[in-house]
């Protein structure tokens, strides 16, 4: 892709300075999400938010989509301070967000119909991204048709479609079996390695952050906060059984583990107090 | 069933796995035929199901149990189907200058009747459906909409149709219009709140994508909120035809012109057990006649909601 070579000015992609969230601020229902996020995604980055369940990893990507806003902070993309969601920003969920009621290819084109294209413009672009996923057969299949993986291959190139220069993906591989996740993380990497968009992904597997991430962003138990940022200088593809991997799988496991009993320890103390 | 027809959505499974099985086309069987060796064993157990039934009831007569004058059974009220007609005769025969033997024949009769209460029905709920979506809409769309009127909706939506009946003949005196008045006034309530509801439960996963795709309020509500709602209250809409279908005779039966309600209370009136349950087997009939056009219109409208009736079968 080369949308990103005319436009792409010095500096991090995405720029995080003291960023904070309070769910519901001001009511009694008022919880602390995440606090003091200092973050940089640099262009064409794969950074991976690794966490215990509930430290605020999707909030995080929230914000950086532009769906909420943080309550301290700033997120700044490309320099700009984030507003509203924008189509260079792609989100993809763990659950299946695709359209029932669309074609996989109406799912795909979906945000060019947004945008206003014709119809024949739609159907390329939609038989292009297709191809690149692999899913070329599929276009008039209904999104039911579908198995899991193939389906968050749609919802990925539903996203590509509007060729983003950030992808936002929170635990898309999460409900997929083994087999299926390891395809998808290589598929994953094809993807991202042509379109050379930064990408964020969400995860509490820690083999799958090593498979994948530049850097892996540890955070702690709520409030969310960045314990450790651990850089993976291995070269792709990655041999999950090679000694620096197991090196990695032991730091992050040891980092992970206190947030976890902390977290446990928090949820317990609830329940006394409760 | 068969399986044949369904062979190549399966194979799509896994993108790679895709190529090299397809399936050995199987002969191919014209559609009507397809759909008729799919209906036929429907239509085979609906039969046995009614037949068992008058069955029994024809042998309760047989045996005296069921004494003739109060409980006739189905040869009896099904058996003469002029004698049954003529009480739906539609033609103005009392009238001054009007010959003896004017007017439709039996057949037409009966049709005549039964259609403009079906068309009152099927008016009512076309109306009160494109209203109860647009209100709902409107008010989960604009706040200043929801504020003046939801109040007075949820005020209202608990007062039975029939208290309503007096307001339609102050309002519409008689004919077609107090009786669909009747179907909207049954339906409406419900559907706007149901539509709001749902509009409360859409994904918003679905929403949120439509969001990064840079899509305006207008664009969500109708790109994403409508159809993603239209299953939900589609089956509000099918609980509530039963409700419309009773509104429809109440009303009738208070004199709005012909249709199935005012014979009703004719055989009432003149205590003719053969004319009740004449009518009984017509609005059952038509009641299930309603309900399989809706399932169709479903499927057609709602295509890529899958019937979930018979999942628990395998059990
Ligand atoms: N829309 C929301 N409204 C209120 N609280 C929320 C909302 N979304 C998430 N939270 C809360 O914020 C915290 C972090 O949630 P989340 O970001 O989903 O965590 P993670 O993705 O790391 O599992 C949780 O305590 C959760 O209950
Ligand atoms: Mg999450």
């Amino acid at each position: 892709m080369d949308s990103e070579a005319k436009a792409a000015p010095d500096g991090p992609a995405v720029s995080c300075r003291g960023v904070g969230k309070i769910w519901a601020a001001g009511t009694a229902r008022a919880h602390e999400a995440l606090k003091g996020i200092d973050l940089d995604v640099e262009p064409g980055e794969f950074v991976v938010l690794l966490g215990p369940s509930g430290c605020g990893k999707s909030t995080l990507l929230y914000l950086m989509a532009g769906l909420e806003k943080q309550t301290a902070g700033v997120v700044d993309y490309f320099g700009d301070p984030v507003t509203a969601p924008s189509p260079d920003r792609s989100l993809i969920f763990q659950e299946t967000s695709l359209f029932p009621w669309l074609s996989v290819w109406e799912n795909v084109s979906f945000g060019l119909q947004i945008r206003g294209d014709s119809e024949p413009e739609r159907r390329d672009a939609a038989k292009q991204v297709l191809r690149r996923v692999g899913l070329a057969e599929v276009g008039t299949k209904r999104p039911d048709e579908l198995s899991g993986g193939m389906r968050q291959r749609v919802a990925v190139a539903r996203a590509l479609a509007m060729r983003p220069r950030l992808l936002l993906m929170d635990e898309p591989f999460a409900a997929l079996d083994v087999q299926t996740r390891q395809k998808m993380q290589d598929f994953l990497l094809d993807v991202w390695r042509e379109s050379a968009a930064s990408v964020v992904f969400v995860t509490h597997h820690i083999d799958e952050a090593i498979a994948l991430a530049d850097r892996v962003c540890v955070f702690t138990a709520r409030p969310g906060r960045i314990k450790e940022i651990v850089p993976v200088d291995l070269p792709r593809p990655r041999d999950p059984f090679a000694p620096e991997s197991e090196a990695l799988r032991r730091q992050l496991t040891a980092l992970l583990k206190d947030e976890v009993d902390r977290a446990f320890a928090e949820q317990e103390g609830l329940l006394e107090v409760g | 069933m068969s399986v044949s027809t369904h062979a190549d959505q399966s194979a799509g499974r896994d993108g790679a796995a895709a190529d090299g099985n397809t399936p050995p086309s199987a002969r191919p069987t014209p559609v009507f035929l397809e759909r008729l060796r799919k209906i036929l064993p429907q239509i085979g157990w609906t039969l046995l199901s009614v037949g068992t039934f008058a069955l029994i009831w024809e042998i309760l007569w047989v045996a005296g149990v069921a004494d003739p004058k109060l409980l006739p059974p189905p040869h009896v009220f099904l058996g003469d189907f002029a004698d049954q007609a003529k009480f739906f005769n539609t033609a103005q025969r009392w009238q001054i200058g009007v010959s003896e033997s004017s007017g439709p024949s039996p057949w037409q009769a009966v049709m005549i009747t039964v259609l403009s209460s079906a068309m009152r029905v099927f008016v009512g709920i076309s109306i009160a459906s494109i209203l109860a979506l647009s209100v709902g809409t409107a008010i989960r769309y604009w706040v200043a909409v929801e504020r003046l009127t939801l109040p007075t909706i949820t005020l209202l939506s608990p007062v039975s149709p029939i208290a309503w009946l007096p307001v339609a003949i102050f309002l519409f005196g008689i004919g077609n219009a107090p009786a669909i008045f009747m179907v909207v006034i049954a339906l409406f309530f419900h559907m706007t709140i149901a539509t709001i509801n749902h509009i409360d439960g859409v994904n918003r996963n679905l929403i949120n994508v439509a969001r990064t795709m840079g899509a305006t309020k207008y664009q969500i509500y109708r790109r994403v909120i409508i159809p993603a709602i239209l299953p939900g209250v589609f089956v509000i809409l099918r609980l509530n035809l039963f409700g419309a279908w009773m509104v429809v005779l109440i009303a009738e039966s208070t004199g709005v012109g012909y249709g199935l309600g005012q014979v009703i209370m004719l055989a009432r009136n003149t205590f003719n057990p053969s004319l009740v349950f004449f009518c009984i087997a017509l609005i059952g009939l038509l009641g299930f006649t309603t309900d399989w056009l809706m399932r169709m219109t479903q499927k057609r409208v709602l295509y890529w909601v899958n019937d979930p009736s018979g999942v628990l079968r395998g059990l």
